[in-house]
């Protein structure tokens, strides 16, 4: 059906020379104060991985522009050197999508991290990209207002980050994610076209730029100003904490609840080993032993969060529910949410190392999906504990190992590409928020086919023709695809046939 | 119910072949917005009509996935069966509306604000590109950032960017109890409420004011429904004709000369010429705005200047026609939406 195309799309860049590199750097010791930029070893270390540390390179050199006038000129001066560029918020991003290219400009947006308005009128902020996700909350709290889509790395990550990966929350569940939450971009672009897309008034231009660049990892231009859509604070919360003997108790509560017609604000769910790890690890008042634990947080006004609560109550006692917590008081729903959010560290604690997956599937494959999971742990030799917005059916599996073992980080990588399978097996995506990245070209492949793929890169070559804006990364190409045989096979054939199609 | 993907995907390599042009088109319930009064380059009509069917549905995920040219009207009783229902409100104009043409307008009703737009909902679609290439991007999950996102690219391409066979869209649980009141207020009133409602939390759905009445439509827990509208007075309505009048542009006040339509920041001031104040302020309609400011999207050929023009500034109006290229290269679908020689 497919023809083959004509040319690759977007033929990776031209391998960057000396004398290019050392032009380049002249034109960019004038056009930046000395502070914004770094080039000695001991600078660039701290900047040769994102959250994904397993992928490390050291960059050619890091730039942090403190205005756009400076980042204009970085760009430019990449263009016409043909140096790429990696654009960098916070670098907590999990997939390797801000991994720095040895031959290429690391451009980091740290710097940019000004609230340049605050339109409290139209519940808006304009905010730079550097501004970090928690910034935006604390700065409107006083105003009864705050951003809504919640990373669990929002004191850290940036606004920028969130945009480039449409970053989702344990609250993303009633309010979106971060595509649902924005209503404006301004953008440069590597030909250094300015680009003002929407904004707090705007319906979209006629395509919808500001969707196409949310979860764009980068590749297609630099975020430089952000409108984030402001939303009142509920006057009413509550948290309840049901635990479950068994996996398929809290997997059936979470269908049943979104199925009757609640949409609760968040809805996490956490296994006996994340149970037991966040409990030795902050003391949350978790019961150790049970099987699974559901967090369902439910806001609104005081009388819809009544029937709500009763709602879900009564699902809980239906699906075998040992234990109900509940909590009004904020310090009481902070302690029920503290052994979730600090359960990555905790769980950390558990092995040298862990990876973090991130698939989606649909919710009522949640049960047979974790159950294979479990599978997979004994297969392979690993532990795995799994706590994940549940309510999204989107699965962060924390597969333990020790990277100093000998062939350790092998089998938790192979492990981790078995549950992306599953997850695409089961009708879902092999990434769910961390993006693609480097980390999940190979499931790309599994994912699309070569002419999506081929789509994907003509869409690229559209805003960026030089293939310079963060090369290598999102979009796999299609000979590393059959190198990896690992190509998409229409009609419901998998890549990867010794697993089950269900 | 039909599956006329293979046809479909025939229809437009052939078209490719001899280089004819296609338009696509669903009922045409919306050809008003989209066709020119001369149609320069020759194209062909490629319908949809008969690609019809809902192909997965599934009430406890929220989503349900949909042939394009499926009624709305039929969508929504299969959705109604199971106490869900689309959340952006199409306009389902006189009934005729497929569910293509309202993703591929991106034209959404009375609830957006509480309820998000028609890209919000889509979470997936399957397309026909003009290399005439069969295409899947999303899925059926809530939570998806495999590659770009082409599928709400689709929400208010229309149509530039291909042929949708499949959409899959995200659907919402009808409220528990839904009650509609109307208070006496002025323009400048009114939209003072609405402006403090946005800043309060309550179970507010839609809010729309129209000669000197405010309607208010709630939906939520019967608790907090019948709280609010013990707090905020007014009649209560008895039926919810005003809100599909209103969605499906029943109302008379649709029907005048020279209706136009401004999208704003919400907060502001009314004018004097707003003549329908909806969206909590962010979309106004009026018979009389100074000609320039306003735009018509309900408007024969409406959607010629908007994908031609891009909407914005020149630079945004390349970029979209260097996407078009990205997945159109010759032109091939809705040439009288793009053309340069059409007149507009
Ligand atoms: C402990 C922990 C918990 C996490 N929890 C969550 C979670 O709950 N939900 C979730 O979605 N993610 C989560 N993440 C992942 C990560 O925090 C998010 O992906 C975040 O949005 C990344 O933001 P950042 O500023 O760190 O971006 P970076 O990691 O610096 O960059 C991410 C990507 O964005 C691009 N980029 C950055 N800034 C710009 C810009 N201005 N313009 C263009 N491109 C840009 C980069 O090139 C890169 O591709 C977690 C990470 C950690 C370490």
């Amino acid at each position: 059906m497919s023809e083959a195309p004509e040319q690759n799309p977007q033929p990776p860049p031209a391998a960057v020379t000396d004398a290019a590199k050392k032009q380049a750097l002249a034109r960019l010791r004038r056009a930046l104060p000395r502070e914004s930029l770094l080039t000695r070893p001991e600078q660039l270390k701290p900047y040769e991985s994102d959250g994904l540390t397993a992928l490390r390179e050291m960059p050619w050199v890091v730039v942090l522009p403190e205005t756009e006038d400076a980042l204009r000129a970085v760009l430019e001066i990449c263009r016409e050197h043909g140096i790429p560029v990696v654009p960098r918020g916070a670098g907590t991003g999990l997939s390797g999508g801000a991994r720095p290219s040895g031959d290429g400009v690391l451009l980091g947006l740290s710097k940019m991290n000004r609230i340049l308005e605050v339109d409290l009128d139209n519940c808006a902020a304009r905010v730079q990209p550097g501004v970090r996700n928690l910034a935006i909350s604390e700065a409107v709290a006083e105003h009864g207002l705050y951003y809504a889509p919640d990373p669990s790395s929002q004191i850290a990550c940036s606004i920028g980050g969130n945009v480039a990966e449409n970053s989702g929350g344990v609250h993303c569940l009633k309010y979106g994610l971060t595509v649902n939450n924005v209503l404006g971009l301004k953008v440069l672009t590597l030909a250094g076209d300015e680009l003002l897309i929407g904004g707090p008034g705007g319906d979209p231009e006629s395509l919808d730029l500001l969707a196409l660049f949310c979860g764009s990892e980068g590749l297609l231009g630099v975020v430089t100003e952000v409108w984030v859509r402001l939303l009142p604070v509920p006057p009413e919360r509550r948290v309840l904490l049901a635990a479950f003997p068994t996996v398929e108790g809290a997997a059936g509560s979470v269908a049943a609840i979104i199925g009757r017609g609640l949409i609760p604000a968040g809805l996490e769910m956490m296994d006996t080993p994340a149970i037991q790890a966040a409990e030795a690890f902050v003391h949350a008042g978790y019961p150790a032993n049970a099987g699974a634990i559901l967090l369902c947080e439910l806001d609104g006004v005081p009388a819809e969060v009544d029937a709500d609560a009763e709602m879900v109550s009564r699902v809980f006692a239906e699906f075998g529910a040992d234990e109900v917590q509940v909590a009004t008081s904020t310090e009481e729903q902070a302690r029920l949410w503290l052994g979730r959010k600090a359960a990555f560290p905790a769980v950390g604690r558990l092995a040298p190392d862990y990876y973090c997956m991130d698939g989606t599937i649909p919710r009522a494959s949640l049960a047979e999906v974790l159950t294979r999971i479990g599978g997979l742990s004994e297969r392979y030799g690993l532990a795995v504990a799994n706590v994940f917005h549940a309510g999204d059916g989107n699965l962060h599996p924390l597969i333990l190992y020790d990277a100093n073992a000998p062939g350790e980080l092998e089998r938790a990588e192979r492990f981790g590409a078995d549950i992306l399978a599953l997850c695409v097996a089961a009708g879902g995506t092999v990434t769910g928020e961390h993006g693609v990245g480097v980390e999940k070209l190979d499931p790309m492949c599994g994912q699309f086919s070569a002419a999506e793929l081929e789509q994907f890169a003509r869409l690229k070559a559209a805003f960026d023709p030089d293939g310079l804006m963060n090369p290598g990364k999102a979009i796999p190409t299609l000979s590393r695809c059959s190198e990896i045989g690992g190509m998409h096979v229409h009609g419901g054939r998998l890549p990867f046939p010794n697993l089950e199609r269900f | 119910m039909a599956d006329l993907g293979e046809e479909l995907l025939q229809a437009v390599a052939t078209a490719r072949d001899q280089g004819q042009p296609l338009s696509i088109a669903g009922t045409g319930s919306k050809s008003f917005l989209t066709r020119p009064e001369t149609a320069v380059r020759d194209s062909r009509l490629l319908s949809t009509v008969e690609h019809t069917g809902v192909v997965d549905y599934r009430p406890d995920e929220l989503v349900v996935t949909v042939r394009t040219g499926t009624l709305l009207r039929e969508l929504a009783q299969t959705l109604a069966r199971e106490g869900q229902m689309l959340g952006f409100e199409p306009p389902e104009f006189r009934g005729l509306g497929t569910v293509g043409g309202a993703v591929a307008s991106g034209l959404a009703g009375p609830g957006r604000p509480a309820r998000g737009s028609v890209r919000d909902a889509v979470l997936g679609v399957q397309m026909i590109n003009g290399l005439g290439e069969r295409l899947v991007f999303g899925g059926q999950v809530m939570k998806n950032v495999a590659g770009f996102d082409v599928s709400r690219l689709q929400a208010g391409a229309y149509g530039m960017l291909g042929l949708l066979l499949e959409v899959s869209l995200k659907v919402l649980p009808r409220p528990q109890a839904e009650l509609t009141l109307r208070l006496e207020k002025s323009a400048t009133d009114a939209h003072a409420e609405m402006r403090r409602w946005a800043r309060l939390p309550h179970p507010i759905s839609a809010a729309a004011w129209l000669e000197e009445g405010l309607w208010v439509r709630l939906s939520g827990a019967e608790a907090a429904v019948n709280q609010t509208a013990a707090a905020l007075g007014g009649e209560h309505q008895t039926d919810n004709d005003f809100w599909s009048g209103l969605k499906d542009h029943g109302l008379p006040l649709f029907r005048r000369d020279g209706l136009c339509c401004r999208h704003l920041p919400p907060a502001s001031a009314p004018s004097a010429e707003d003549e329908l104040i909806e969206w909590l302020g962010a979309r106004r309609w009026s018979t009389s705005a100074p000609g320039a400011v306003g735009y018509q999207p309900f408007a024969a050929g409406f959607a010629r200047h908007r994908c031609r023009d891009g909407g914005g500034d020149g630079k945004i109006a390349d970029y979209q026609a260097r996407l078009k290229a990205a997945f159109d290269p010759d032109s091939l679908f809705n040439p009288e939406l793009t053309d340069a020689d059409v007149p507009a």
